[in-house]
C-alpha cells in the first residue's frame, strides 16, 4: 500500500516538484485548521460548514498537485458518497433521538461548563456530522466536475 | 468605516458589472471572485466572523471549480443578442425598482435596531440556554436545528442530482438488462404484439 502510494507521489502526474513540497507542507496544517474549525464551532467563530469546506479545500489541493490516483486512493467516491450519506444520516439520528427527552432535536446531553471544548450537549456531535458530509459532498462535487465524467464512463466499458 | 464599504460596495458593483460585460470567461470568473472576497470583508467589518469565513472559503472552493470547469472548456466567447425589448424592460423595471427600494428604505428602521424581538431574545438567553458560547452556532444548531436539517436535505438532494447529471454516460446497457429481468416491454416487444392483432 505504501509503495505505491510512494509510486504515485513520485510520478509525473499533477504539478510540478515545487507545488508538490509545498501541498505536502501546507496539506497537514490544512486539515488539522479545518477539523479545528469544525471541533471549536460552538465557541469560536465557524462551525461544521465552514470547517468542512476547509477540509475539503484539503482534498481539492491533494488533487491538483498530485493527481485524480493520490486523491482517489485517499478518498475515493465510494467513500466520499458513504462519508456523506453516514454524516446526514448522523445528523438526523441525533436529532431522533432528542426524543427520548420530549421533542426533535432536543440538546438532551448537559451543557457542561463554557468555553470548554466538551460542552453546549448535541451541538459538537451535530458539527461533525455536518463536517463529515459537507467534506465528502464537495469533494465529490469537486471530483465528479473534473474527472468523474472518464472515470465512470470507464468503468461502464469494463463492465461491456 | 461607513466610506470604506461606500467604496467597497462601488468596487463590488464595479466587479459584476465587468463579470457580466467581459468576453473572455476566465476573467469573468475572477471578477465574480473579487465580487466575493468583497462580501467577506464586508460581513467581517459588519461583525459577522461566521459568515465571513463561511464566504470566504466556498469562495476560494468554487474558484478552483470554476476555474478548473472554463478551462477544460473551450469556450471563451459568448455570442450575443442587441436585443432593444429586453433592454428596455429591464431599464423600466430597474427604475421602478429603485422607486420603490427608495421608498421602503425611507420606512426601515435605523441600522442594527431590529424590529423583531425575537433575534433579541436569542442575543440574550442563548449562552444559557444552550451552553454554546458562539451565538451563531447556538442558534443554527439548537433553536433553528430544524431549518439546519432542511440545509442539510437541500446540499444532500443537489449531490445526488449533480452526480445523476454529471454522468457523461448514461448506464444504457444497464438498464437494458434490468428491464429483462422485470420485464418492462421494450418498443420492439409493444410492435410485435400489436402485429398479432
Amino acid at each position: 500500500m505504501g509503495d505505491i502510494e510512494k509510486e504515485i507521489r513520485e510520478s509525473k502526474a499533477g504539478m510540478t516538484s515545487i507545488v508538490k513540497t509545498i501541498a505536502r507542507f501546507a496539506m497537514g496544517i490544512i486539515i488539522i485548521f479545518g477539523a479545528y474549525i469544525v471541533l471549536y464551532g460552538h465557541v469560536t467563530p465557524g462551525g461544521g460548514f465552514a470547517g468542512g469546506v476547509i477540509l475539503a479545500c484539503g482534498y481539492v489541493i491533494l488533487t491538483l498537485a498530485f493527481g485524480k490516483d493520490l486523491a482517489l486512493r485517499k478518498l475515493s467516491d465510494q467513500g466520499a458518497s458513504i462519508m456523506d450519506n453516514s454524516g446526514a444520516l448522523a445528523f438526523l439520528v441525533i436529532g431522533l433521538l432528542g426524543f427520548t427527552g420530549g421533542y426533535f432535536f432536543l440538546n438532551f446531553l448537559g451543557h457542561g461548563e463554557r468555553f470548554s471544548l466538551f460542552s453546549a450537549g448535541i451541538i459538537p456531535l451535530c458539527n461533525i456530522a455536518i463536517g463529515f458530509k459537507v467534506t465528502a459532498s464537495l469533494f465529490a462535487i469537486f471530483i465528479a466536475l473534473s474527472i468523474f465524467g472518464k472515470f465512470v464512463s470507464g468503468l461502464v466499458e469494463d463492465e461491456e | 468605516m461607513d466610506l470604506f464599504l461606500l467604496i467597497l460596495m462601488i468596487f463590488m458593483i464595479v466587479g459584476s458589472v465587468i463579470a457580466i460585460e467581459t468576453k473572455n470567461l476566465l476573467s469573468s470568473v475572477i471578477s465574480v471572485g473579487v465580487v466575493g472576497f468583497g462580501l467577506s470583508i464586508v460581513f467581517l467589518m459588519l461583525g459577522a466572523p461566521d459568515i465571513a469565513i463561511t464566504q470566504m472559503v466556498v469562495e476560494i472552493l468554487i474558484l478552483v471549480i470554476l476555474i478548473r470547469a472554463t478551462i477544460t472548456t473551450d469556450n471563451t466567447a459568448i455570442e450575443r443578442h442587441a436585443d432593444t425589448f429586453s433592454l428596455v424592460s429591464s431599464l423600466v423595471f430597474f427604475g421602478l425598482f429603485l422607486i420603490f427600494a427608495f421608498l421602503a428604505v425611507h420606512d426601515l428602521r435605523p441600522f442594527g435596531e431590529l424590529l423583531m424581538r425575537v433575534s433579541q431574545t436569542y442575543l440574550e438567553t442563548s449562552a444559557e440556554k444552550t451552553g454554546a458560547t458562539n451565538v451563531v452556532t447556538g442558534i443554527l444548531l439548537d433553536f433553528r436545528a430544524y431549518d439546519t436539517m432542511g440545509e442539510a436535505t437541500v446540499l444532500f438532494t443537489s449531490i445526488v442530482g449533480a452526480f445523476v447529471i454529471l454522468r457523461r454516460r448514461g448506464r444504457k446497457h444497464k438498464r437494458e438488462r434490468d428491464t429483462e429481468k422485470v420485464g418492462i416491454l421494450q418498443d420492439e416487444d409493444i410492435k410485435k404484439d400489436f402485429k398479432g392483432f
